[in-house]
């Protein structure tokens, strides 16, 4: 179990590393992203790119935050 | 366009982390033994070798709008956290990574560990010491080189780039018999956590279903967006809160032997 454990610690510090917010907003983009494409017929291409962007100035500003 | 931003991409983040790498690769030869670090190396590369050659022909049999639309989602958030550290360290919020702070530190590690001989090997901490940095370093690369790989069908070339990035890294390394503590290893993987956002952000929204404005070609909109907005951040961050980088520390160059006490 600790091996299991050891391999996700891991692939989430690989991929995430140390805010998961921006993980959460790029999925929930893409998700949000789909479902205009597919339900509602409007070519999104915008949308990915403005959150991602957001997500960076977000993680940006709680890293920094305490150190102003 | 896209072959040449693969080949780059892959060229400048295969050397970073081939520069870690030498760091690690160096303080255990160096200090420890050249053998059991040429072994651990080898059987790090090979086990690189592998991964890169199981997984990449076997995403290549996975439908491509899926594996966009995955492959994407990783390199976006992948790309997110080079980004985020780059300027962080740009700024001065986060220590740099100084390749001669690390060098020194592995070498203290190495002085005092006991020489073992295990399975073959005469040092196994030499050994286990090189396998791990180059692994761990090359794991990212392998990731990098199979998902930009099979997304352009073209692993080979993704292969080639990041083989001449080891190569000139140590081909450099090996000459200077030093860690390359002046490579600007952090403008490089600013550099190279735009690239992957770009390609992160373009595979991802293609494999959601969008059709981009000028189909392959807003990559070179996007690559310069993504530029201009990381570059916004760090010049806000260096003029709302300017934080003095730590100045790197002086490493003293390793002789031709070794540095004192080399257990050779």
């Amino acid at each position: 179990m600790s091996k299991v454990r050891s391999v996700w610690d891991f692939a989430y510090d690989f991929v995430v590393g140390d805010d998961w917010r921006g993980a959460v907003v790029t999925v929930v983009a893409l998700i949000a992203t789909a479902l205009l494409v597919h339900v509602a017929h409007v070519n999104a291409w915008w949308l990915l790119p403005v959150c991602v962007f957001l997500a960076l100035g977000w993680s940006l500003r709680r890293a920094t935050a305490d150190r102003a | 366009m896209n072959e040449i931003a693969l080949a780059l991409t892959v060229f400048v983040a295969c050397a970073v982390e081939a520069v870690e790498a030498l760091t690690i690769v160096l303080a255990a030869g160096l200090t420890r033994e050249w053998r059991s670090t040429f072994q651990g190396m080898a059987a790090a590369l090979v086990a690189l070798a592998i991964v890169v050659a199981a997984l990449g022909p076997a995403l290549t049999l996975v439908p491509l709008g899926a594996l966009r639309l995955v492959v994407g989602a990783l390199l976006a958030i992948f790309g997110l956290q080079w980004l985020r550290k780059a300027i962080l360290r740009a700024t001065g919020y986060k220590a740099l990574h100084d390749e001669a702070s690390a060098y020194l530190r592995e070498v203290a590690a190495a002085r005092e560990a006991e020489r073992q001989s295990r399975r073959g090997v005469r040092d196994w901490y030499a050994f286990t010491l090189s396998f791990k940095g180059v692994l761990l370093e090359g794991l990212e690369v392998a990731f990098i080189v199979i998902t930009f790989g099979t997304n352009q069908h073209n692993i080979g070339l993704a292969v080639i780039a990041a083989a001449a990035a080891v190569l000139v890294i140590a081909g450099v390394g090996i000459a200077a018999r030093a860690p390359l503590a002046r490579v600007p290893e952090n403008a490089m993987k600013f550099a190279v956590g735009i690239m992957l956002t770009s390609f992160g952000i373009f595979w991802g929204a293609e494999g959601a279903g969008v059709a981009w404005p000028g189909d392959d070609a807003a990559l070179l909109g996007v690559i310069p967006t993504v530029a201009v907005v990381s570059m916004s951040y760090l010049a806000v961050l260096r003029r709302l809160h300017p934080a003095p980088s730590a100045p790197p520390q002086p490493v003293p160059a390793p002789g031709r032997d070794g540095p004192e006490g080399v257990t050779r």
